[in-house]
């Protein structure tokens, strides 16, 4: 411990000494801090391989997702194999569908949805809480219960209703779960705005006058950007887990098109017949996202949330 | 106390009011009734049938007779899909079953989640901590959805130890898949959660003090530590058993265990109107009732809180 610190003592003045020392800025701070978290680092690796594997997946794959292996159809369990004679690198489904295609259709909604999904929770979430938390009051104590009437209600069967009454898509998904998962987003906003907005610089702003909007928009959202980006990150895969969830009942995406949980659930379903590739590859994507994406947002939060540290 | 739980009362019957009628309106907007078939009814028919399940009446005087009827006497009426069940019906064949394995799920997510924080957070970086930390953040990819076919894949392709569906009345080997399938993500988080709380209590000043006076730790422990830990999760816990409510609908339609979950989704897919306005009012009432309970007890153990 002690010899640690010396050298750190150490290091410090050699660095001290030979370099003019250059102010650094809190987002490099955030980004030095960030660089040096191993599992936030592989994670971010990860992520972008699967993100190369939904974008370029197309251009190798030897099938389209929707096209039927007539060969294959009806004998999946021993014909369609992963095997790369028969361009099925990921084997077929129990259609006869190239699993190959498919996980990267599904790849790429699961993650658009996902993307979308957090955008438009943190759009809404940072703009209701920094509103609720700047202006105060009576105001704040309205918007605030109403999160919380909200995060009281089961908003599973809300989205469920949803996509009952106006049939499935993919729109009303990212509509449906952008909505309801703002809420975590706002109380953690207005938390931070609570605690900014007596701060010098927004006193300055309302001493020349600048009108409480723009206040909000042009100095305490920029402030809140290194919180925002954390949980965002972090909501990123909530926003997969929650498509995957309701296309896994099968009411998401609509086939032809597939998502990782529909996908799991046609593996599930089929994989007491020895198909166990059918299980294996979605969930093998599904999995090693999210685990990237918790990760790299956990390291985020180390490296922004000051609170944390 | 008495005044704090009147005005969450207070707050919880509005707000299954205003889910309720939210979801009867958007139910009627959705094109299509119930009795829309590839083959149209002739019309007298048609009026029959809407006058017998009073669906001719102003929406609001159907939403007033409805509510009236499920305030009054349970009664959630018919099912539009299946002419002879009602909505009691399946409330009554299915409740039992998930209350059943929700019950344990949640015992189980509770005891071992907060043990395993609790461990890792005495043991604080040792083998014990972190292999409670990884076994976290695994429960916390493996949702059910996930779980639940591994599990199967496992316990009963590979192993055959046990079923792989069914209730049987509710036999302990039907149980226990469903069990851990549904608790394991909640355990994960549960005990993610007493970890951390737990790390923050033990570094403060009157554990210290208890130390300094030569308490043994297991007294430290059970006397001085463990309340203060549990406030963040009981928090979690009004989350996590909405979580157990909408999971209800994985386990049932995955491991066949036929409580409410698969009559919910069922009624989705059928669009059957009444059934899923009952499970929604129903599951609804439940959240707020034990969002409701959560908050009592939360006042309760949390001697800063205010009424």
């Amino acid at each position: 411990m002690l010899t640690h610190t010396n050298k750190k003592v150490s290091e410090l003045a050699e660095n001290m000494a030979s370099e003019t020392v250059s102010g650094r800025s809190l987002w490099q701070d955030a980004f030095h801090r960030f660089t040096r978290n191993k599992m936030a680092m592989a994670g971010l690796v990860v992520l972008g391989l699967i993100f190369l594997f939904a974008l370029t997946g197309p251009f190798i794959a030897a099938w389209s997702y929707d096209d039927i292996d007539w060969a294959v159809m009806g004998n999946a369990a021993e014909l369609g194999q992963p095997s790369f004679e028969t361009g099925h690198y990921f084997g077929t489904d129990d259609l006869g569908r190239d699993l190959f295609a498919r996980t990267v259709q599904g790849s790429q909604i699961s993650l658009m949805v996902g993307i979308i999904g957090a955008f438009i929770a943190m759009v809404i979430g940072t703009l209701y809480g920094a509103i609720a938390g700047y202006y105060g009051g009576r105001l704040d104590n309205a918007m605030m219960r109403l999160v919380d009437i909200l995060m009281s209600f089961p908003y599973m069967l809300f989205l469920i209703i949803l996509l009952v009454i106006f049939g499935r898509s993919i729109f009303l998904i990212f509509v449906g779960i952008g909505i309801v998962s703002w809420l975590d987003m706002a109380r953690i906003v207005r938390g931070q705005t609570l605690s900014i907005k007596h701060k010098e610089f927004v006193e300055a702003a309302i001493a020349s006058g600048v009108r409480p909007m723009i206040i909000v928009l042009r100095h305490i959202v920029p402030n809140l950007l290194g919180i925002v980006v954390v949980y965002a990150t972090l909501l990123v895969p909530q926003m997969i887990l929650t498509e995957s969830f309701i296309s896994f009942l099968g009411l998401g995406v609509q086939e032809p098109q597939t998502s990782w949980g529909a996908l799991i659930s046609e593996g599930a379903g089929t994989m007491r017949y020895g198909t166990l590739w059918q299980l294996a590859f979605p969930l093998f994507f599904f999995i090693a996202t999210l685990l990237s994406f918790f990760f790299v947002g956990d390291g985020l939060r180390d490296a922004l949330d000051p609170k944390d540290r | 106390m008495f005044n704090y739980i009147l005005r969450r009362i207070g707050v919880a019957i509005p707000t299954l009011l205003v889910l309720a009628t939210i979801s009867f309106y958007l139910m009627y907007t959705a094109p299509g009734g119930p009795f829309t078939s590839e083959r149209p009814l002739p019309p007298e028919v048609m009026a029959n049938l809407e006058a017998k399940y009073g669906l001719d009446k102003p929406l609001y005087q159907q939403l007033g007779i409805y509510l009236w009827n499920v305030v009054t006497d349970f009664d959630f009426g018919p099912s539009f899909r299946f002419k002879d069940r009602t909505v009691n019906d399946l409330i009554e064949t299915g409740f039992p079953v998930t209350l059943t394995y929700g019950f344990w799920a949640f015992i189980f997510a509770v005891v071992i989640g907060v043990s395993l924080g609790a461990i890792a957070a005495i043991k604080h970086n040792t083998a014990a901590d972190y292999a409670a930390v990884s076994t976290a953040i695994v429960g916390q990819v493996l949702p059910n959805f996930v779980l639940a076919p591994i599990l199967v894949l496992v316990f009963v392709l590979w192993l055959g130890w046990l079923p792989g569906g069914g209730w049987q009345g509710g036999q302990w080997q039907y149980i226990i898949l469903p069990v851990i399938a549904l608790g394991t993500s909640f355990l994960a988080s549960i005990a993610r959660i007493t970890r951390s709380s737990m790390l923050e209590v033990l570094n403060s000043n009157y554990i210290r003090t208890a130390k300094a006076k030569g308490m043994p730790f297991r007294y430290i422990i059970w006397r001085h530590a463990l309340k203060p830990t549990m406030l963040p999760v009981v928090s979690y816990l009004g989350p996590a058993f909405v979580g157990m409510i909408t999971g209800s609908f994985i386990i049932d339609s995955y491991f066949a265990t036929g409580g409410i979950g698969v009559h919910f989704i069922n009624g989705a897919l059928n669009r059957d109107y009444s059934v899923i306005m009952g499970f929604t009012i129903l599951l609804g009432g439940l959240t707020i009732l034990f969002n409701l309970v959560v908050d009592i007890l939360y006042a309760w153990i949390d001697p800063k809180i205010r009424y």
